[in-house]
């Protein structure tokens, strides 16, 4: 997993509540057993009309001046519904490393983790001013940094965010969960051992 | 010292490593894994040289994908098809139990869970499917994980989590003629909004919940993550136990006692407390009917359909206009004035075989509306055969319903099972998310009970006045 210390970037934002799973990527693209190739799918339905090719305007995140953005600024309770990781996925291929929003569904949130891709929360106000500040200057940029916990612009704007210190010490070296596990073999063997006979099912 | 919780004692008790103020490294029980979220998970397995640590502790299925027409015929959808041989090539060479597209143990993970007597009280239950909180129903903790997380569990049988604050939701009094434990769930979500949950593992108590049967038990908890509850759960009590006693794969003769023994000292202590609490009197409910696209835009059967100018925020106006737009729906427009093209009786949720029996005792005698398409797709291939010893699949069929094989079908509308784009549809299952059951369909989400009667009356009617 590539790690995630510091990242300055430009900021989408899509000023909607209750983002869920479906939407991010519509389980028709869920057949496939790749774990790559969902970000040209990503907001599929949203995205695209009817014919599947033809951009819709109407939504937010087709707009000329967010091209490139790296960081997305969102509603409440992004990535509600589904637990598909597909989600994480598609949105990482976006193109986006860091995801703020007011609150996070918590499967999304560890699916992204598990991607290398930061949740941050932040307070409803400093996100509809991120919002404001992202819909209203071009190339609109911030920098969102770890290891301090610190998100900046050039404007004057900036906020502290809370991480979990494991999530951060995880995304900041970019390490492997299953490898970290495995170093506490000895504990979970023993755990095992206490076990009662009777929880082995088949 | 203060009592715990029933979550806080299963939590506990299946702690292998935590590091101060980090989450906690929790042992998993049983590892429920389906075709759809797992075939990367297997993939991980094999780039990294690991296997599954523990494969008896791990069942498989295919649910998601399959299609619930002929099973004779091979599958249509060459990428469906290469998804369901997947599963079944992975869980052959990791060495995990696996009921096929044509085996008679074939059905909704969440469905099967529970019919074999693999989901037990005190365990804890993951599955790469938000629904796995259904298994909460019986007293475990069962919560929903993402691809990455179900190769962890598959590599070391352990899941990282951080420990999540524990809500109460009492729903006391007595359930009223008609309102059923999906109307139970609806209106909670109601109440406390699609992320009133977040951060929170459920407890439902009160009298309303321990009147349900194991069934409808489950219809609640399996919600629970549509209110964006980490999990949902019910103490285990007489009827949990009645329920496992002599399920294939429960625990038999001694070891039953010794479960049971442990099982009966699962419930929350009487002096516990709750981070949170909220309580809702059961006689205020009502059956209940989903307007919008998320399940807490939902209103009453005798209800209308809200105005964005009744919201109290501009984002939930602005929501309200978002999901009126989409539904095809106007403001001030009653509920049973909303005709419907399609009726699903199907999905984790609701296709077990109460909800057979109850939906097949509103439609019995009675002819499918001409302008609906009604279809019942049964939660498992074993309740499927149950049904049909019964005589539900004739009653069905003779009003006019089509009668499925097992599967999640037009739940999530993976299979071909799906609505067409302005087709109004109403749903037993869990979501009504834009496109959820097709792209451009409009779902309804209602009791089987409701659904039956809206497939009757080619609208939603009161089903108490039925």
């Amino acid at each position: 997993m590539e790690p995630f210390v510091k990242h300055s970037g430009k900021v989408a934002a899509l000023d909607r509540v209750n983002v869920d799973t479906d939407q991010i990527i519509p389980k028709q693209f869920l057949k496939r057993i790749e774990r790559t190739g969902y970000g040209p799918f990503a907001f599929f339905d949203w995205r695209y009309f009817e014919d599947g090719t033809t951009p819709n305007p109407d939504f937010e995140l087709n707009d000329a001046r967010y091209d490139g953005a790296t960081i997305l600024v969102t509603g409440r309770n992004f990535g509600c519904g589904s637990s598909r990781e597909h989600a994480a996925w598609a949105l990482k291929e976006y193109g986006f490393l860091a995801i703020i929003a007011p609150s996070f569904a918590d499967i999304f949130a560890n699916n992204a983790v598990e991607n290398g891709m930061l949740t941050v929360v932040l307070p409803p106000d400093d996100v509809a001013e991120l919002t404001r500040r992202a819909q209203t200057i071009d190339g609109y940029q911030i920098t969102v940094d770890l290891a301090n916990t610190t998100i900046q612009d050039n404007q004057g704007f900036t906020a502290t965010f809370a991480v979990d210190p494991t999530v951060q010490h995880r995304l900041l070296h970019g390490l492997d969960a299953v490898g970290l596990t495995l170093q506490q073999e000895a504990a979970i063997a023993a755990f095992e051992e206490r076990r009662p006979a009777w929880l082995t099912v088949s | 010292m203060a009592g715990k919780t029933l979550f806080e004692k299963i939590w506990e008790s299946h702690v292998v490593h935590e590091e101060p103020d980090g989450p906690a490294l929790l042992y998993v029980d049983l590892h429920l894994v389906h075709e759809v979220t797992s075939a990367q998970a297997f993939e991980g397995l094999r780039l990294s040289g690991r296997t599954a640590r523990r494969p008896e502790l791990t069942v498989a299925t295919v649910d998601h994908n399959v299609p619930t027409a002929d099973r004779g015929a091979p599958i249509a959808d060459d990428i469906s098809r290469r998804q369901i041989e997947a599963m079944e090539q992975n869980a052959t060479e990791f060495g995990l139990t696996f009921y096929g597209y044509r085996s008679p143990n074939q059905g909704i993970v969440h469905v099967i869970g529970p019919e074999l007597g693999y989901t037990q009280p005190g365990k804890v239950i993951v599955c790469g499917d938000s629904h796995t909180s259904t298994h909460g129903a019986f007293g475990a903790f069962a919560l929903g994980i993402g691809t990455s997380e179900v190769e962890h569990v598959l590599a070391t049988q352990c899941l990282i989590q951080k420990k999540p604050k524990t809500m109460e939701v009492r729903v006391d009094g007595d359930l009223p003629q008609g309102v059923t434990a999906k109307d139970i769930i609806l209106g909670i979500i109601g109440h406390i909004g699609v992320d009133g949950g977040v951060g929170y593992v459920i407890e439902y108590t009160g009298e309303a919940i321990r009147s349900l049967s194991m069934e409808g038990r489950m219809t609640v908890c399996n919600m629970s993550i549509e209110g964006g509850a980490r999990a949902g759960m019910i103490a285990p009590d007489e009827k949990t136990f009645a329920y496992l006693k002599g399920r294939k794969y429960a625990p038999q003769g001694a070891n039953w006692d010794e479960a049971l023994a442990y099982w009966r000292t699962l419930a929350t202590d009487a002096d516990a407390a709750y981070d949170s609490v909220v309580k809702i009197d059961a006689a205020t409910l009502a059956p209940h009917v989903t307007w919008g696209t998320n399940p807490g835009q939902v209103v009453p059967v005798t209800g209308s359909v809200p105005s964005p100018g009744e919201m109290t925020s501009p984002e939930e106006q602005a929501a309200t206009e978002r999901a009126l737009t989409y539904m095809g729906l106007e403001g001030g427009t009653p509920i049973q004035d909303i005709a419907v093209d399609r009726v699903f009786l199907g999905s984790c949720t609701n296709a077990r075989l109460e909800d057979l029996r109850a939906a097949a005792g509103i439609v019995h005698g009675k002819r499918v509306h001409p302008d609906v398409r009604a279809m019942v797709v049964p939660g498992s291939t074993l309740l499927k055969q149950k049904a049909e010893s019964e005589g539900l699949n004739e009653v069905f069929q003779a009003a006019g319903f089509e009668w499925r094989e097992a599967g999640c079908s037009m739940c999530l509308g993976m299979n071909p099972d799906i609505l067409a784009p302005g087709e109004r549809c109403a749903s037993t299952s869990n979501r009504n998310f834009e496109g959820r059951q097709g792209k451009g369909g409009r779902t309804h989400l209602v009791s089987p009970q409701m659904a039956a009667a809206a497939a009757i009356a080619g609208r939603f009617v009161d089903v108490r006045e039925w």
